[in-house]
């Protein structure tokens, strides 16, 4: 069995009297595509800002690659290869996306913090960041400022943030949150076309995105897991159905 | 010695007490609104220069001017809030003090020009003055009589937000305005209201304060420095922190100057950066 | 799907044409060259432009590029004030230059220091904390009667000629080329500094500080070296007042100081360098002629202008002039 990439272990968080995950323990192999589903308030994006270090958990473990990160800032673990992107576009609005992504890759090769040499001489970083736009598609709009772009094409940004840090892991958090239908298309075939030694894990509400991408259902109820396993079986499982999918008519 | 210490506490208390009527309305509005309202000294001189007029020109007794004090300032904060402020509750912070800086050199100048750059005294009603023998010390009539008031305006504040109806609509809205709004509660209403409330409460300070620091156009100024500790420490959006924070400010200010008059002042602003440093939301702080 | 076409930006040279000198720029600086010429008589006031617009570079830095809001700043600015008035007045040594090296490089010291604290608070805490650290620095140097001289200010501070060349005249004519030469070397460096992939970075944080950890920065330690190196430039422009004025007033550290050079931060607009220079200029103009009238006007008119300027012209002058130049930000 090759050792997973991401591994939680009895993760627990409450607060008061709230129990908002509850001895999770989830393991994601290399080149995974997992997704994360459950209904609202589950705990699925708290689950996710326990494993990047956002949220402190009251017990448990992470591991990356069998380092155990749970001490670790987010910062650190991003540069350890774990990253995500938001629900809520969280972009810089007066960079340029050619910036933006500029910023991300100059962090991962730390060059963000030298203050002598234009940015210009960055040549490498610049190039690799307007390669990374074209890909998303985004490289008609590289050049304007973040706050001008439509709505789809900031939640591509948001990818091509995460993309830029070189992630091992990457968790996407509702990534067609709010996307129209026709757009929504375009970033999953995104998604679709990310390297295939990246692990993902992806929260999404859609049923056909997840059961068109997903290789492994993980349903979180009420802070804890309550199965997780391949697509086939969880749609098939009554106790899905009644907890989840049959109130939720998504897409 | 002793009776030395109870005065400095009694005076300290008392001034407290005066910077609590002063910077209560800031602190509920700064937790409801988040607008960093820095003009809300002027407001307080308004109050005071209201007094002022109303005594001098039209002989008013004091007592009746403060309540005169109070309504001018609210219905001109509202004025100001419903015409400008509003339009600056997303600017961000730097925007907001900037804004209401200019506009307390505005009421600087006004001040000013209205009635020149001198101290304005007034002449306190007989049984206002004096002081009061007890244990042998004697304690300021004026002093006691602006705890008895503050006491009395804490215990109503208290009263309104915890028991009625509107209260915990303010309460609601402080908490969670988005939600609150979503109940159909009229926030702008909760606003508006909660903002001449406390704009009013820092009039009816600023005329009680006459007598203690006296009044003239610079009083905007002098006073911001004192509610903003006021209201850093002791937590936005907290009536019992605005207490606590005002109480030890007061008490600190005359203590210190009374005691260590060389390093009063800045152990007072050492102890400011060490308590937000610790918790950083203030005292009673919540967010 | 992927855009394989020819793209129709570089972006490297996108990248280049932001960083390019505008043809403004050039105008403004050779404008600050006509007092030597045209308006001798106001030497004197272009020294404290000068000296003023350094500040306010120095607080662009923090403020504008970074978004830390700051009513404290002139801690550093007198703190580097009195370094070089301490140097000359009680050690004898008024070499010019030294001076100001010592000045800015303790004022760094300090600035980093407080950076520890800086880093830990936001929002009105955050203000409040500049607010206090500046206030207290005022009273501990108003309490050290026996170092700074009190309200008396310092006395005994005595300037050498620069390069033991050019005497301190009358007429300020040395005094202002050698301030002008200091800020000149000191925009320079700060726009070395912002066009970096250092600034990008303060900019990542002034736009988004919730994103920076998340792409891998370690955002906090960016903000403790701007922070000192914006302390450590405040120092130098004090130090300059020290030198060129052979006094120091504890004014130096006033919070009148501190708010001074944020409004005219937000006059000129903030984040852009530029922005500084224009403000002090015309913060300064403006009261010098209207206190001359008389000083309520200046109130009047200072505090008329910031409201209007934050309504209609939140970013500045500049930003005002952009948008009909229809320049891009």
């Amino acid at each position: 069995m090759e050792e997973a990439v991401l591994q939680t272990q009895g993760l627990f968080k409450r607060f008061g009297s709230l129990e908002v995950a509850r001895d999770i323990s989830i393991s994601l192999p290399r080149g995974a595509r997992h997704a994360l589903i459950g209904p609202n308030g589950a705990g699925k994006t708290t689950l996710i800002n326990l494993i990047t270090g956002q949220l402190k958990p009251d017990r448990g473990q992470i591991l990356l690659a069998g380092e155990d990160v749970t001490g670790l800032g987010t910062a650190a673990r991003v540069r350890r290869g774990l990253t995500r992107t938001f629900q809520i576009n969280t972009l810089f609005p007066d960079l340029t996306p050619l910036e933006a992504v500029t910023l991300a890759i100059g962090e991962r090769d730390g060059l963000a913090g030298r203050f002598w040499k234009g940015l210009a001489s960055h040549a490498q970083a610049v190039e690799e960041a307007y390669g990374l736009l074209q890909q998303l598609l985004l490289a008609q709009v590289a050049t304007r400022p973040t706050r001008t772009l439509a709505y789809g094409q900031q939640r591509l940004l948001e990818i091509a943030l995460a993309l830029a840090t070189r992630p091992k892991v990457l968790l996407l958090d509702e990534p067609a949150a709010g996307v129209p239908k026709d757009e929504s298309a375009l970033l999953f075939s995104v998604v679709a076309g990310l390297p295939p030694d990246i692990s993902v894990l992806f929260i999404e509400h859609d049923m056909n995105i997840v059961f068109s991408f997903a290789t492994r259902i993980i349903v979180l109820v009420a802070g804890g897991v309550l199965m997780e396993a391949e697509p086939a079986v969880v749609r098939n499982d009554p106790r899905v159905r009644e907890v989840y999918l049959g109130s939720a008519r998504h897409g | 010695m002793i009776g030395n210490i109870v005065i400095v506490l009694f005076d300290g208390f008392a001034f407290g007490m005066l910077l609590f009527v002063l910077s209560v309305g800031l602190s509920v509005t700064l937790g409801l609104m988040n607008f960093i309202n820095l003009a809300h000294g002027a407001f307080g001189m308004l109050g005071g220069y209201t007094t002022v007029l109303l005594m001098r020109r039209f002989d008013l007794p004091f007592m009746l001017t403060l309540p005169a004090a109070f309504l001018a300032a609210a219905l001109v904060s509202v004025a100001f809030e419903r015409t400008l402020f509003r339009r600056l509750y997303r600017a961000g912070e730097l925007n907001q003090v900037l804004f209401t800086i200019g506009l307390v050199f505005v009421a600087a100048a006004a001040a000013t020009y209205f009635f020149g750059t001198g101290q304005q005294p007034i002449v306190l009603p007989a049984w206002l003055r004096g002081s009061v023998e007890l244990f042998g010390l004697r304690f300021g009539t004026y002093r006691i009589f602006l705890i008895v008031v503050s006491l009395a305006i804490t215990a109503l504040l208290f009263f309104t937000l915890e028991r009625t109806r509107f209260g915990a609509r303010i309460r609601a809205a402080v908490d969670n305005q988005r939600v609150a709004q979503g109940l159909g509660l009229n926030v702008e209403w909760i606003f508006a209201i909660t903002f001449a409330l406390g704009s009013g409460l820092a009039g009816l300070g600023g005329a009680l304060a006459i007598e203690i620091v006296g009044l003239d156009p610079s009083f905007g100024f002098h006073f911001l420095v004192y509610v903003l500790i006021v209201v850093s420490v002791g937590g936005l959006g907290s009536i019992p922190g605005s207490f606590a924070g005002a109480a030890l400010l007061g008490i600190g200010d005359v203590a210190g100057k009374y005691f260590m008059p060389q390093i009063g002042s800045f152990l007072i602003y050492l102890l400011l950066v060490a308590i937000l440093l610790v918790r950083p939301l203030g005292l009673f702080g919540k967010r | 799907m992927a855009d394989t076409t020819r793209p129709d930006t570089d972006p490297l040279a996108w990248i280049r044409s932001r960083s390019r000198w505008p043809v403004f720029a050039i105008l403004l600086w050779l404008a600050a060259l006509l007092p030597f010429w045209l308006f001798p008589t106001y030497l004197l006031l272009a020294r404290e432009i000068a000296i003023a617009a350094l500040f306010a570079i120095s607080v662009d830095l923090i403020l504008g590029y970074a978004g830390i809001v700051t009513l404290g700043h002139a801690m550093f600015f007198g703190l580097g004030a009195y370094t070089a008035g301490l140097l000359s007045a009680r050690l004898g040594w008024g070499e010019p230059i030294s001076g100001l090296l010592l000045a800015g490089a303790l004022a760094g010291l300090v600035g980093f220091v407080v950076s520890f604290l800086i880093v830990r608070v936001q929002h009105l805490a955050l203000i409040m904390v500049t607010l206090g650290l500046g206030l207290l620095t005022y009273e501990l140097a108003n309490a050290l009667t026996w170092l700074t001289g009190g309200t008396d200010g310092l006395r005994g501070v005595s300037t050498w000629p620069i390069f033991n060349q050019f005497r301190f005249d009358l007429y300020g004519y040395t005094a202002y080329s050698y301030s002008l030469a200091v800020l000149f070397l000191g925009f320079l460096i700060s726009r070395r500094i912002v066009n970096s992939s250092f600034g990008l970075a303060l900019r990542g944080i002034r736009e988004n500080v919730r994103r920076m950890p998340a792409i891998g920065s370690d955002h906090r330690w960016h903000l403790q070296k701007i922070y000192a190196i914006s302390a450590a430039m405040a120092g130098v422009a004090g130090a300059l007042l020290a030198q060129t004025t052979n006094t120091v007033a504890l004014e130096v550290l006033s919070f009148q100081r501190s708010a001074d050079v944020v409004v005219m931060l937000i006059l000129g607009g903030t984040g852009r360098l530029y922005g500084a220079i224009i403000g002090a200029a015309i913060f300064l103009v403006a009261r010098d002629q209207l206190a001359g009238i008389n000083p309520q006007y200046w109130y009047l008119g200072i505090g008329l202008l910031l409201m209007v300027v934050v309504l209609f012209l939140p970013k500045g002058v500049l930003g005002g002039l952009s948008r009909l130049t229809g320049r891009p930000d």
